[in-house]
């Protein structure tokens, strides 16, 4: 990933994206739009262990780090929730653990998705932002100790 | 509503449907079409007057009271045991206990008739279709005990069969707990003669009325049921508040569940006696606003059931199976014969949640998921279904506007 912008800058411009919707089919069609193009994860890390479960549909998030940034891959077997992942994926993917555990991810709420969040129980979308912030958590601290040593 | 006999269906439902606020709003820029009676109904006006009027007129602690409102208090509270009593054809009122709900209802029976007659080895039966809520609790009773718990097997139509049943019955079945209706199929289980085989090899029988209240005419004495338990949220009453029916001479032999006020007959520090049927089995001060909003719950049941019958419903399940049967890649399941107004589908490719999802958007109300019933989902190897459940307020104009949303959800996903 070459992309050398910010988090925020790369939030700005999928608000700007989506200000150009009026209705909400097309903003759907969008998401559903990235959930297809959003390439299946690798059945060797669709794992238990990888799973985010949320009550009806399920996440897998794996986690790569290199250089100081953190790589996310992941997926869902519902295609809207698979479309926020990848937009999750975009923006915060190739980034360093301090600014992805800085990140507000406010873009969220200012497109108009933030039902999907509050769908807590439905769906695993809010356990994986955590779970991309627990990884970037734990690349810190490697990064960190490998600095020391 | 004795005038809705004198004028045709249609106006019928619009005059039952303003009775209903919540029918008046928008989602999502839309009139709502509420589908996801199964999971909750929505109340009348009497029912939400009801509750303002005993909060604004009479709100007391009832029982112990010698003032005006608690009397008023106790009284509307035990008219609801009356009301409970005759709208289940029970024989005396101090069989109808009061409870949060049907998952409360039958955790009282496993924590106390459960737990003091099963004993290692000795069976409970069950059913593959149940909701978690009739599973669980004796899933905790057998760990506990030693006991087995034995499930009658669900057929590809989601039935169950009373051969099936036969087959596991034994000396050592002690209790059946069996949904009457599906929450998750709609299927209408064969329960009188599950009751009945049951009694002949000595075990008793908890029916599980969570979803049957409703939409059929319940007669516990006519039914033979040992114990029924239901929820006031799914006949068009509050949350909150439920029930368990139990045999006078069952409850009377049962274990206290709960201890504290209102139990008891005279506690020292020696010994405490416990207060007599119902009220051994409800302990501290009682959820007295749902329990009397409830009343106006069941009145409004039985003068529908008593207008429309299982016509209307039964009218809107036929309506929406045949729509639905026309569409490409999509199946029903859950196809018995027998069944109340609860259609449960998936569409080959597309997972339920996503036509939950966009169904909404479209002001349509429809539940996703494996309504609580995972091993059913399993035996059906899905994840969960997309579930439409009608109420008497429902009409076949929203299935129309139903079937429209679907085929749009369908054209953005596939």
């Amino acid at each position: 990933m070459n992309d050398t912008r910010s988090i925020r800058e790369i939030e700005e411009e999928i608000i700007d994206n989506f200000s150009l919707f009026d209705e909400w089919e097309e903003k759907y069609e969008y998401v559903i739009d990235l959930g297809k193009k959003l390439p299946t994860l690798d059945d060797k890390f669709k794992l238990k262990e990888n799973i985010i479960k949320g009550c009806q549909s399920t996440v897998w998030l794996v986690a790569d780090y290199k250089d100081g940034r953190v790589f996310y891959q992941a997926d869902s077997d519902a295609i809207i929730v698979k479309g926020l992942v990848s937009m999750l994926i975009h923006v915060l993917s190739g980034h360093s653990p301090q600014d992805i555990l800085e990140a507000k991810l406010d873009f969220i709420n200012e497109i108009g998705m933030m039902a999907h969040l509050a769908q807590t129980r439905s769906n695993g979308l809010v356990a994986m932002i955590k779970q991309m912030k627990n990884y970037a958590l734990a690349y810190q601290t490697i990064g960190q100790a490998e600095k020391i040593i | 509503m004795e005038e809705l006999t004198t004028i045709s269906p249609e106006i019928d439902i619009l005059h039952i449907r303003e009775q209903f606020p919540v029918l008046n709003r928008l989602v999502h820029k839309r009139p709502l079409v509420y589908f996801d009676n199964a999971a909750t109904s929505q109340k009348p006006q009497r029912v939400i007057d009801a509750l303002t009027d005993y909060y604004s007129n009479y709100n007391a602690n009832i029982h112990r009271g010698i003032h005006s409102l608690a009397e008023e208090a106790t009284s509307a509270y035990e008219s609801t045991r009356v009301a409970v009593k005759d709208f289940l054809g029970a024989k005396y009122s101090e069989e109808i206990i009061f409870t949060r709900g049907t998952t409360e209802s039958i955790n009282l029976v496993a924590f106390t008739w459960g737990r003091k007659n099963i004993q290692e080895g000795d069976e409970i039966i069950i059913s593959g279709l149940e909701h978690h809520s009739n599973i669980v609790p004796w899933q905790m009773v057998c760990e506990e005990k030693k006991g087995i718990l034995k499930v009658i097997p669900v057929s590809d139509e989601g039935e169950i069969s009373v051969e099936d049943f036969k087959n596991l019955l034994s000396p050592r079945t002690k209790l059946v707990s069996i949904a009457h209706v599906s929450n998750a199929l709609g299927t209408i289980n064969p329960v009188e003669e599950i009751i009945c085989l049951a009694h002949k090899a000595g075990a008793i029988v908890l029916i599980d009325g969570a979803q049957s209240a409703v939409h059929l005419d319940i007669d516990v004495q006519k039914m033979d049921c040992d114990f029924f338990a239901f929820s006031g949220h799914k006949v068009y009453g509050p949350t909150g508040i439920g029930v368990l029916y139990g045999k006078k001479e069952i409850l009377e032999e049962m274990p206290v569940f709960m201890g504290g006020g209102e139990m008891i007959k005279e506690v020292t520090f020696e010994k405490t006696t416990y207060n007599e049927l119902p009220y051994k089995y409800e302990a501290g001060t009682p959820n007295i606003a749902d329990t009397i909003a409830l009343k106006y719950a069941l009145e409004f049941t039985k003068e529908i059931n008593r207008v429309f019958g299982k016509n209307h419903e039964h009218e809107l399940l036929e309506y929406a199976t045949a729509q639905l049967k026309q569409i490409d890649g999509l199946e029903i399941i859950g196809r018995a014969k027998n069944k109340i107004g609860v259609i449960s589908f998936i569409i080959k490719g597309i997972h339920p949640q996503d036509i939950g999802v966009l169904l909404d958007n479209q002001g349509v109300a429809v539940r996703t998921g494996h309504h609580c019933t995972q091993p059913l989902m399993k035996r059906f190897g899905i994840p969960g279904t997309v579930r439409a459940s009608f109420a008497v307020y429902n009409t076949v104009e929203e299935i129309d506007i139903f079937i429209t949303a679907l085929h749009k959800a369908i054209k953005m996903l596939k």
